[in-house]
C-alpha cells in the first residue's frame, strides 16, 4: 500500500468514533471509568474509549508487508483522529446545549470531564483528539516492526492489560499466601500500579520473546508428529493435574474468588443440560429456566425449615427435585417435540414465561410463596458436618459437574449420541432409519432438564432461599449465550463458556448494568463470525463452515426438497 | 411365491390433486419389482406412502400380514422395510460408520444409559455393531472409507453408502428410488448387477423406481406402469414394451404407433 | 390380536395429547358455566363485558399492527424475527423522549393536537424503520443461507442489544407519554360507550392495515415483495433486487410497528425500554393464530388474541375460582400460542405455510 485507500480509512475511522460515540452516551465508558486497570494511568473507561482508535489504526494499515512507512502512519493517524471526531462533538454539543441529559440521561458532566481528562473543553477535546490520532498512528506502527518481535509484543501488551483488568484474581490468590504489604506494593485499593504493569509488560515480553526465538517451529513440528500414544498419555497427565488443581482451589483463590467459582458451577451444570438439548439433538430451547426453577423450588418446598416447608434432609429431597424436573421436562416435552426448529424455540419461551407468570401470581401463593418466595431453605450435611461456606458448595457443585459431564461424554459417544446427531441432521431421514422420533428428542429434553434441575437444587440451598427473581428469561438466555460462545456441542467449550461470561462479570462488577447488551453483542458477533463458537466440536467445525470447502458435498448434489431439512445450529 | 406386500386401493391426495389413486400393487417375496412411470406419475408418493412419510387417504397396505396404515415410519422400518432415496439423503455431517450406523437402529436393543453405567451387554452390542458396519462397507465397496464425512465421498459412494445404510437393519424389503440417477453407463451397469446380486445372495426383496429402461427392463421380473397416480398397466418386461397405454404415456398419443420402447436394452445385458 | 399387543400399538403421546386437550376443553367450559349460570366470582352486568370487549379489540388493533411485522418477514424469510418488538419498543422510546416529552412542555401538545400526534408518529416510525433496517443488514441479511436456527439466534441477540441500548440512552426510568387532552375522557359512539383513545386505536389499526394490505396487493414494491416471498431464486432471475425486496419488508414492519408504538403511548400512556418484549411475543403469538405468513390473518389473530386476552381471564379463570385472575392475562396468551403450535400450526384461518415449511 503506496497509496493512502482514503475512503477505507474514512470508513474504518468514522465507525469506530460511532463505537465510541455510542459507548459513550449509553454510560458505558463513564461507568468503567470506575474500574482501574493500571492505577493513575488507565481505567477500563478509558481503555473502552481508546481501544477502537487503536484498531481503526491497525486495521487501515492492513496486511501488506512491503509497505511504505510514511502512507501507512498518515492513515493510521488519520483514522485514530476520525475515531475522535463524534466524541469530540459530543464535548461541544454537550457546551452548549445544557439541558441534553434531559434527553440523553448519560450524557452526564461526569462523562464530559473524563473525555476531555478533567480540563476545559476545547484543550481537553483536542487534548483527547490527539490522544486517539496517536494511537491510531500507535496501532498503524505495529505493522512496520518485524513480525517475529511483533507477535510477542502484542502477546506481552494483552497480558499485561488482562492481568491489570482481572487483578482482583491475582489480589485474592496472593492474600491468601504473601504479606498485606507486600501485595500493596503490586495492588492498591483497585488496578495495578505503574510499576507492577511495567514490570508484568517486561516479564511477559521477555517471556514471549524466548518462546519466540527458542524454536517455535520446531515445537509445532514435534507437536504435529506426536503419535496418539504419547496423545493419550498426554491428555491423561493433563487431566490428573487439572482435577487435582480443581480439588484444591478453593485453598489456592480464597473465599471470594471461590464464590465466583462456585457460581460459574452452577450455570456449567445448567449449560451442560441445555448443551445436550441444543447441541446434541438441535431443540433450541428458550424456556430452559424453568427446569432450573422446579428443580430449585421441589427441593426448597422439601427441605425448608420455614412456613412453607417441608423440613426433608437436603440429601433426599436433592434427588426428588431432580426427577420432579425430569418429569416436567417430559410432560412438557411431549406435546412440544413433533414442532421443528424454531417454533419449538417460541413454545419453550412460551412456557417459560407462563411459569414465570404462575410464580409470582396469587393462584400459587399459598403453595410457593409469590414474589416473597421460600426462605430458609435446607443445607446438605453429612452427619453433623454441614454444607455452609463457599468452599462446601464448591466441592458439591464440583461433584455435580463432574458427574454431568461424565454422563453426557458418555452418552455423545454412545447409541444416543448417534440418534440425537441423525435427529439434528435430517428428521426425516432419522425416522425413515428406525430412529423414534419423540422418544429420542424426549431423551435429550428430559437429560437436560434433570441438569437444570440439579442446578436448581444446589442453587437454592447454596443462595439459601428461593425467588421468583431468580428465575427469568434471563437465565435461559445466558446459558444459550454460554454454549453458543462456548461452542455449540462442545463439551469443553460449554466450560469454557461459562468461565467467559459469568466468571468474568462477577469479577467485573461494572459489567452488571451491561451484561445483557454484552450478551446481545456476542450473539451477534458470534453467529456473524465465529459460528462454532471459541473452542468447537471436532463435527461442529466441519458442519458449520462448509460453505467455504471446495469438496464435493451432498448438498451439491441434492434437489431442493433436501435444502428444506438443513442442520440445525 | 406369497406376496411380502400388497396395496389394495392405495388413495393419496393432497388437497385437490389426487396423487395416488386406488392402487392395487402387490410384490412376491424375493422378486425385483419395478414401477415405472413418467415424471410426477405418484412413484414417489407411493414410495412414501408405504413408509409411512405420508398418511393414506384410503385403501390399506399389508406387510407381512401386518398392516402398515397409520403406522409412523420408524415403526414400519421396524418391520423390515428400509428405503433409499431420489436425491441422495445422507446424515451429511456423519461419517459414512456412523451413517451405517444409524441405519443399524431397528436391531440395536441396547438402553440409552447403557454406556454411562458402562453395561458390559451395551458395549458388546457396539463392538458388534462396528465390526458388522465394517463389512457392509467392505461389501458395497467402500473399503478403507469409514471415517470420511458422509458429504465428502464421491457421488457414486454416496449412492453405494445409502443402499447400504439401508441394508444395515437387515430388511426384508428395500425400497430403491431411482438408485442409478445421474450416474454414467458403466456405474449404471455396475449399480445393476449390485442390486441383482443382493437379491440373489441376501435374499431381500426389491422395489424399484428407475428411469433408465435399461436397468429396469434389465432386472425386473415385473413393472407396474403408473400415469397420473393411476396403474396403467402392469406386466412383465416384454409385456410392458409391447403395451400402447404404455408409449402412449410416455411419448404422447400419437405416437404409440412408431414408438419403441428402447428394446434394444433387452438385447444387450446390462 | 393380544391385549398386550393393543396396548403396545397405542401411541402414548397421542394418548397424552388427547388428555390435554380434555382437560383444557373441561376448563374453559367449566369456567364459564361457572361463571355465566353460577356467578362465581366478581359480578359484572353487560355494560361491562362491552367494555372487555371494547378494551380487548382495541388492545388487538395493537397486537395486529405488531404482528405484521412477524408475519410479514416470515413470509419472506421464513425467519423469526424475534428483535420485532425492540422496533416497536424503539419507536415508542426514541419519539416520547427526544419529541413529544419536549412539545408537551412547550404546550404544543394542546394548541395543535393533531400536528403533534403527526410529528410524534413520524418520529417513532422513522426510529423503528432506521433500527430495523440496521438489523436485518448487520446481523440478519450475512446469513441468510445459514441453518435456521442461525438467525433467530441473532435475532435474540438483537433484541437484547436494542432494549439495553435503549436504556442506555434514556434511562431505565418509566417515562409519561404526553396524551393531547382531548383526547381524554369517553365518547358514545352507536349507543357505545367508547374511552376515545381506545378509538382511536380501532380506526387507525384497521385503516393501517387495509392500507398494507393493498399496498401488498396492488403496487409494484408490493409484488416485488410477493414474488421475493415465493421464490427468492426464481424472483432474482425475474431482476428483481431481492435484498431491496426484502429490506422493504422490513421498513413496513417496522413502519407499522411504530405506528403501534404511539397508539400503545396515547393507550397506556407510558413507555420504558422493556416495552417491547411482551407485546412482541404476544404479537407473534397472534400472527400464529392467523397462520403465520399471511397478512388478513395477522390482523385477525390480533383482535382475536386481544379479546381472547380481556374476556377471557374474567370469563374463564374467574369461573375457575382462580385467585387474582387478571394477573394471569399473559398467561391466556401464551398458552394460546402453545395450543396452537401443538394443535394447529396452520394457525385458526389455516396457511398452508406453516405446514410446508416449518
Amino acid at each position: 500500500m503506496n497509496t493512502i485507500n482514503w475512503r477505507r480509512v474514512i470508513q474504518v475511522g468514522l465507525i469506530m468514533g460511532v463505537v465510541v460515540l455510542i459507548a459513550s452516551i449509553i454510560g458505558m465508558v463513564q461507568t468503567f471509568d470506575e474500574r482501574d486497570m493500571i492505577a493513575g494511568l488507565l481505567t477500563l473507561g478509558q481503555l473502552l474509549l481508546f481501544a477502537p482508535a487503536f484498531y481503526g489504526g491497525f486495521s487501515v494499515a492492513g496486511k501488506d508487508e512491503r509497505r511504505a512507512p510514511v502512507p501507512t502512519l498518515l492513515a493510521g493517524l488519520l483514522a485514530g483522529a476520525l475515531a475522535a471526531v463524534p466524541v469530540v462533538l459530543l464535548v461541544a454539543l454537550a457546551g452548549f446545549w445544557t439541558t441534553i441529559r434531559d434527553y440523553f440521561v448519560n450524557v452526564s458532566p461526569q462523562l464530559i470531564e473524563i473525555l476531555t481528562f478533567g480540563r476545559e473543553s476545547v484543550s481537553g477535546s483536542l487534548l483527547l483528539l490527539g490522544v486517539m490520532a496517536g494511537l491510531g498512528l500507535l496501532g498503524a506502527a505495529i505493522h512496520l516492526i518485524p513480525q517475529r518481535v511483533r507477535r510477542p509484543f502484542i502477546n506481552a501488551t494483552m497480558f499485561t492489560l488482562v492481568f491489570s483488568l482481572f487483578s482482583d484474581v491475582p489480589l485474592n490468590i496472593a492474600n491468601q499466601f504473601l504479606s498485606r504489604d507486600l501485595v500493596r506494593l503490586v495492588f492498591p485499593s483497585k488496578g495495578i500500579t505503574v510499576v507492577a504493569a511495567v514490570v508484568i509488560f517486561a516479564l511477559a515480553l521477555a517471556v514471549a520473546l524466548w518462546w519466540e526465538f527458542s524454536g517455535r517451529a520446531r515445537r509445532q513440528q514435534q507437536q504435529a508428529t506426536i503419535t496418539p500414544e504419547a496423545r493419550r498419555r498426554n491428555s491423561l497427565i493433563v487431566m490428573v493435574v487439572s482435577l487435582a488443581l480443581l480439588l484444591v482451589l478453593p485453598r489456592i483463590l480464597g473465599i471470594f474468588l471461590t464464590n465466583v467459582v462456585a457460581q460459574v458451577g452452577t450455570f456449567v451444570l445448567m449449560a451442560l443440560g441445555l448443551n445436550i438439548v441444543v447441541g446434541f439433538a438441535g431443540l433450541l430451547d428458550l424456556g430452559y429456566v424453568a427446569f432450573f426453577a422446579v428443580g430449585a423450588y421441589v427441593t426448597a418446598l422439601l427441605t425448608s425449615t420455614g412456613d412453607l416447608g417441608l423440613g426433608v434432609n437436603f440429601w433426599i429431597a436433592m434427588p426428588i427435585g431432580v426427577i420432579a424436573a425430569v418429569l416436567f421436562g417430559i410432560v412438557l416435552g411431549i406435546p412440544v417435540l413433533r414442532l421443528r426448529g424454531d417454533y419449538l424455540a417460541i413454545v419453550t419461551l412460551g412456557f417459560g414465561e407462563i411459569i414465570r407468570v404462575l410464580v409470582r401470581s396469587d393462584l400459587l401463593k399459598p403453595v410457593i410463596g409469590g414474589a416473597q418466595g421460600i426462605l430458609d431453605v435446607g443445607r446438605p450435611n453429612f452427619g453433623s458436618f454441614t454444607f455452609v461456606t463457599p468452599e462446601h458448595y464448591y466441592y458439591l457443585i464440583l461433584a455435580g459437574c463432574m458427574l454431568a459431564l461424565f454422563i453426557a461424554w458418555r452418552l455423545r459417544d454412545g447409541r444416543a449420541g448417534r440418534q440425537w446427531m441423525a435427529v439434528r441432521e435430517d428428521e426425516d431421514v432419522a425416522e425413515a432409519v428406525g430412529i423414534n422420533l419423540v422418544g429420542t428428542k424426549l431423551l435429550a429434553f428430559a437429560i437436560g432438564a434433570g441438569f437444570a434441575g440439579l442446578a436448581g437444587a444446589i442453587f437454592g440451598s447454596r443462595v439459601g432461599s428461593v425467588f421468583p427473581n431468580s428465575f427469568e428469561l434471563l437465565i435461559s438466555i445466558n446459558v444459550l449465550a454460554i454454549i453458543i460462545v462456548g461452542g455449540v456441542g462442545s463439551l469443553p467449550g460449554v466450560v469454557l463458556g461459562a468461565f467467559v461470561l459469568v466468571g468474568l462479570p462477577e469479577l467485573l462488577r461494572e459489567f452488571v448494568e451491561f451484561r445483557l447488551l454484552i450478551y446481545g453483542i456476542l450473539l451477534i458477533v458470534m453467529m456473524l463470525v465465529r459460528p462454532e463458537g471459541l473452542w468447537p466440536s471436532a463435527v461442529r467445525r466441519r458442519e458449520l463452515h462448509a460453505a467455504e470447502t471446495d469438496e464435493p458435498s451432498v448438498a451439491a448434489a441434492e434437489g431442493p426438497l433436501h435444502e428444506e431439512v438443513q442442520p440445525l445450529v | 411365491m406369497a406376496n411380502i406386500l400388497e396395496a389394495t386401493n392405495v388413495t393419496k391426495r393432497f388437497g385437490g390433486l389426487v396423487a395416488v389413486n386406488r392402487l392395487d400393487f402387490a410384490i412376491p417375496e424375493g422378486g425385483i419389482v419395478s414401477i415405472i412411470g413418467p415424471n410426477g406419475a405418484g412413484k414417489t408418493t407411493f414410495f412414501n406412502c408405504i413408509t409411512g412419510f405420508y398418511q393414506i387417504d384410503d385403501g390399506d397396505i399389508v406387510f407381512n400380514g401386518t398392516s402398515l396404515k397409520g403406522r409412523s415410519p420408524d415403526k414400519i422400518t421396524r418391520l423390515g422395510i428400509a428405503r433409499t432415496y431420489q436425491n441422495i439423503r445422507l446424515f451429511a455431517y456423519m461419517s459414512a460408520i456412523e451413517n451405517i450406523l444409524a441405519g443399524m437402529e431397528p436391531r440395536l436393543n441396547s438402553p440409552w444409559f447403557g454406556p454411562v453405567l458402562g453395561l458390559p451387554g451395551t458395549r458388546a452390542e457396539e463392538e458388534k455393531a462396528v465390526e458388522e458396519a465394517r463389512q457392509l462397507l467392505r461389501f458395497v465397496g467402500l473399503r478403507g472409507k469409514g471415517d470420511s464425512l458422509a458429504r465428502n465421498l464421491p457421488y457414486g459412494d454416496q449412492r453405494r453408502l445409502e443402499i447400504a445404510r439401508a441394508l444395515a437393519g437387515n430388511p426384508r424389503l428395500l425400497l430403491l428410488d431411482e438408485p442409478t440417477a445421474g450416474m454414467n453407463p458403466r456405474e449404471t451397469a455396475e449399480t445393476t448387477e449390485f442390486i441383482r446380486n443382493l437379491r440373489d445372495e441376501i435374499g431381500i426383496t426389491i422395489l424399484l423406481i428407475e428411469h433408465d429402461m435399461r436397468v429396469v427392463m434389465g432386472i425386473s421380473e415385473d413393472i407396474t406402469v403408473l400415469d397420473y397416480g393411476e396403474k396403467i398397466a402392469q406386466g412383465t418386461p416384454v409385456e410392458i414394451q409391447g403395451n400402447p397405454r404404455v408409449i402412449e404415456a410416455y411419448l404422447g398419443r400419437g405416437a404409440a404407433g412408431a414408438a419403441h420402447l428402447t428394446v434394444e436394452s433387452v438385447e444387450e445385458p446390462a | 390380536m393380544t391385549l398386550s399387543q393393543r396396548l403396545r400399538d397405542i401411541d402414548w403421546i397421542d394418548v397424552w395429547l388427547w388428555v390435554f386437550r380434555v382437560v383444557i376443553i373441561l376448563g374453559v367450559v367449566i369456567g364459564i358455566t361457572r361463571k355465566l349460570f353460577f356467578g362465581a366470582g366478581t359480578t359484572y352486568d353487560s355494560s361491562d363485558w362491552i367494555d372487555f370487549f371494547i378494551s380487548g379489540l382495541s388492545q388487538g388493533g395493537l397486537y395486529a399492527l405488531i404482528a405484521l411485522g412477524y408475519t410479514m418477514v416470515y413470509g419472506v424469510l421464513f425467519m423469526i424475527n424475534f428483535a420485532h418488538g425492540e422496533f416497536f419498543m424503539s419507536g415508542a422510546m426514541a419519539s416520547t423522549y427526544l419529541i413529544a416529552s419536549t412539545l408537551a412542555a412547550s404546550g404544543f401538545i394542546n394548541e395543535q393536537p393533531i400536528l403533534y400526534l403527526v410529528l410524534v408518529t413520524v418520529a417513532a416510525v422513522l426510529t423503528s424503520m432506521g433500527v430495523s433496517l440496521l438489523t436485518e443488514r448487520i446481523a440478519y441479511r450475512p446469513l441468510r443461507r445459514a441453518p435456521r436456527l442461525v438467525p433467530l439466534i441473532t435475532a435474540i441477540g438483537a433484541s437484547f442489544f436494542w432494549q439495553y441500548i435503549f436504556r442506555g440512552l434514556f434511562g431505565s426510568a418509566v417515562k409519561a407519554f404526553p396524551v393531547p387532552t382531548i383526547l381524554e375522557g369517553r365518547v358514545n359512539v352507536f349507543g357505545l360507550d367508547f374511552l376515545k383513545v381506545r378509538l382511536i386505536v380501532i380506526i387507525v389499526s384497521i385503516l393501517a392495515l387495509i392500507g398494507l394490505y393493498l399496498f401488498v396487493q396492488k403496487t409494484k414494491t408490493g409484488k416485488s415483495i410477493r414474488a421475493v416471498a415465493e421464490d427468492k431464486d426464481v424472483a432474482a432471475l425475474m431482476g428483481i433486487d431481492v435484498d431491496r425486496a426484502i429490506a422493504t419488508t422490513f421498513a413496513i414492519g417496522a413502519m407499522m410497528a411504530g405506528i403501534a408504538a404511539v397508539l400503545w403511548g396515547l393507550v397506556f400512556k407510558q413507555v420504558i425500554f422493556s416495552m417491547g418484549f411482551v407485546p412482541g411475543i404476544k404479537a407473534f403469538t397472534a400472527a400464529v393464530l392467523g397462520g403465520i405468513g399471511s397478512i388478513p390473518g395477522a390482523a385477525l389473530g390480533g383482535f382475536f388474541l386481544g379479546v381472547i386476552e380481556a374476556v377471557g381471564p374474567p370469563l374463564i379463570l374467574e369461573g375457575l375460582g382462580a385467585p387474582g385472575a387478571h394477573q394471569l392475562k399473559d398467561v391466556t396468551a401464551f398458552l394460546l400460542l402453545v395450543l396452537v403450535l401443538i394443535f394447529r400450526p396452520q394457525g385458526i384461518i389455516g396457511e398452508r405455510l406453516a405446514e410446508k415449511k416449518a
